[in-house]
C-alpha cells in the first residue's frame, strides 16, 4: 500500500498530469506537489506525493561514498540511466 | 526507475556488505526493526538477510496498512455492502478477513464491491451514477491519507461517503519500544511515509529512547547502506536520526500534503489488528466533514470483531516477534490463495511476501 512508483511528468493540466511510468502513460493528480513537466515524481495510489530531487539522486553515490568513507578510486561505479 | 542499475550495483553492494561485516559487533545481538511492507519486500526479494552477520537481525514491524485494519472496520464495510451500498476499496482490502467474511465473500453474495486504484476513481464512479450510494473505504498510512484529504476538501458528490481507517506510523513505532521482550536496538524508518511527514516526527526515537533511526529508500543498496549507518552509530555509541533517502525525504516533508491532511482530519486513538488500541494513531474526519462520514450517514458502528482467527499468529508476525515460518498455519492452512490471517493478504504483508519470495518454502 505504501508502494510508490516513480514516473516522469509529460504534461500538466490543472491538478492532473500525464505521467510516464517507464512506457505506460496514465493520469496522476499532482495537487500535492509542486511539479513541472520533465520532473520525476513518486506516485502513490494515483497521486504524486513527492518530486524526486534529481540533484540529490545524482549525488546519492557521493552520499554513500561519504557514509562508507570510501575514496573515489576505491570504486568505479558509473551512473547508468536505464 | 532511472539509475536503477546504479541503485542495484552488485560491486557496490559487495563493498557495503563487507563494511557491514567489518563494523558489526562481534558478539552482541543487534535487532533492527523496519516498519514498511515495501522494505520487507526489498529485504526478502534481494536476500538481504542472508548477507548480514548472524548476530544482525532485521525484523518487520507493523508496516502493512492492509494487515492492521481491525476486523470491526472490515465488518462495517461488509455491513454497508450487504445493505446495498456500493463499496469502493483498494485491491488488497477486498480479501482481508472480517469477523465472519471478507468483502470478496460479500461480493460473492451479490454485494456491489468495486476495486479502485485511487480515491479519484471512487469520486468518478459516484458522479457517473448519482442515484447510487457509494462508500470509499479509506485505509492506509500517511502516504495515502493526503489523497483522501484532497478529495474531501474538494467537496465530493453527496452520494459518496467515507469509512476512514487511516493510521499513523510513529505512534506504532513507539508502541513497539514498549514491548519489553522485543528488545529493538534501532529503526529503519519508512521512506514513503517520510516523504509526507518528513524526518521531524522520528526525532523522539534517538532523543528519548536512544534508538538509532535511519530513514531509508527502497532499492537494495538503500537498505544495505541504512543498515551500515545504524551499525556505525551503534559502534560509535551514538543515537541520531539520519536520512539515507535524501532524494525524496526532507526534514519537514510534504507541507502541502500535511496541510490537506490537517484540514480534513483530526488525530484520534485507533485500533490496530493484533496490536490493540494505540493513542493518537488514527485519523478521523473533522466536524465540518461529518456529512461524508459513512458511520453517521448509515448509522453503522461496530466496536469489536474477531481480529485473529484460531491458530493464526498474525499478532506476533506484525510486531516481528516470530517469523511467518514459525506460524503453524503458514503455507499449510494459510496460503496467498486462501489466507487465514491478514498478513497473508496484502502484498505488503510479511507472510504474503515470504510466501511469494521463498516460493512457500518453510525456511
Amino acid at each position: 500500500m505504501c508502494l510508490a512508483v516513480p514516473a516522469k511528468i509529460l504534461e500538466i493540466n490543472g491538478d492532473l498530469a500525464k505521467a510516464d511510468f517507464g512506457g505506460l502513460v496514465r493520469e496522476v493528480n499532482v495537487m500535492l506537489v509542486n511539479a513541472k513537466v520533465g520532473d520525476y515524481v513518486l506516485v502513490h495510489a494515483g497521486y504524486a506525493i513527492q518530486v524526486i530531487n534529481e540533484k540529490e539522486a545524482e549525488e546519492t553515490l557521493m552520499l554513500w561514498k561519504e557514509i562508507l568513507e570510501l575514496k573515489d578510486n576505491n570504486l568505479q561505479i558509473k551512473m547508468m540511466r536505464c | 526507475m532511472f539509475w536503477g542499475k546504479f541503485f542495484r550495483n552488485p560491486q557496490l553492494a559487495r563493498e557495503v556488505v563487507k563494511r557491514i561485516r567489518e563494523i558489526a559487533p562481534k558478539k552482541d545481538h543487534v535487532k533492527i526493526c523496519h516498519v514498511c511492507g515495501t522494505h520487507e519486500w526489498t529485504i526478502s526479494h534481494y536476500g538481504i538477510r542472508s548477507l548480514l552477520p548472524e548476530n544482525v537481525e532485521v525484523i518487520a514491524g507493523p508496516g502493512c496498512p492492509v494487515c492492521i485494519v481491525p476486523a470491526a472496520e472490515i465488518d462495517e464495510a461488509i455491513e454497508l455492502a450487504l445493505k446495498g451500498i456500493s463499496i469502493t476499496c483498494f485491491g488488497d482490502v477486498i480479501r482481508v478477513p472480517g469477523s465472519k467474511m471478507s468483502l470478496l465473500d460479500a461480493k460473492a453474495k451479490g454485494a456491489d464491491v468495486r476495486v479502485v486504484y485511487s480515491v479519484m476513481d471512487a469520486v468518478k464512479m459516484a458522479r457517473k451514477e448519482p442515484d447510487k450510494e457509494f462508500v470509499f473505504f479509506a485505509i492506509g498510512f500517511e502516504t495515502t491519507a493526503p489523497s483522501t484529504a484532497v478529495e474531501l476538501l474538494k467537496k465530493p458528490p453527496k452520494n459518496l461517503s467515507f469509512l476512514i481507517s487511516h493510521r499513523l506510523i510513529p505512534p506504532a513505532m513507539e508502541l513497539m519500544l514498549g514491548i519489553g521482550d522485543l528488545q529493538i536496538d534501532a529503526f529503519i524508518a519508512p521512506g514513503h511515509v517520510s516523504t509526507i511527514i518528513g524526518l521531524e516526527p522520528y526525532e523522539i526515537f534517538p532523543k528519548a529512547y536512544r534508538m538509532p533511526t535511519v530513514v531509508a529508500g527502497f532499492e537494495p543498496l538503500d537498505v544495505l547502506v541504512a543498515i551500515y549507518m545504524i551499525l556505525k552509530q551503534i559502534k560509535n555509541g551514538i543515537s541520531i536520526l539520519e536520512n539515507e533517502y535524501k532524494r525524496a525525504v526532507t526534514w519537514r516533508g510534504n507541507l502541502r500534503a500535511k496541510a490537506q491532511m490537517n484540514k480534513a482530519f483530526k488525530v484520534v486513538g485507533g485500533f490496530w489488528r493484533g496490536l490493540g488500541r494505540i493513542p493518537d494513531s488514527a485519523l478521523s474526519l473533522r466536524e465540518e466533514f461529518l456529512e461524508y462520514d459513512a458511520h453517521e450517514k448509515f448509522n453503522v458502528r461496530i466496536l469489536s470483531g474477531r481480529d485473529i482467527p484460531p491458530g493464526c499468529q498474525c499478532h506476533l508476525v506484525i510486531i516481528g516477534k516470530i517469523k511467518p515460518t514459525e506460524c503453524p498455519l503458514f503455507m499449510r492452512a494459510c496460503t496467498p490463495q486462501n489466507p487465514v490471517g491478514s498478513c497473508m493478504v496484502g502484498i505488503e504483508g510479511t507472510c504474503r511476501i515470504w510466501a511469494s519470495e521463498f516460493n512457500g518454502r518453510r525456511i
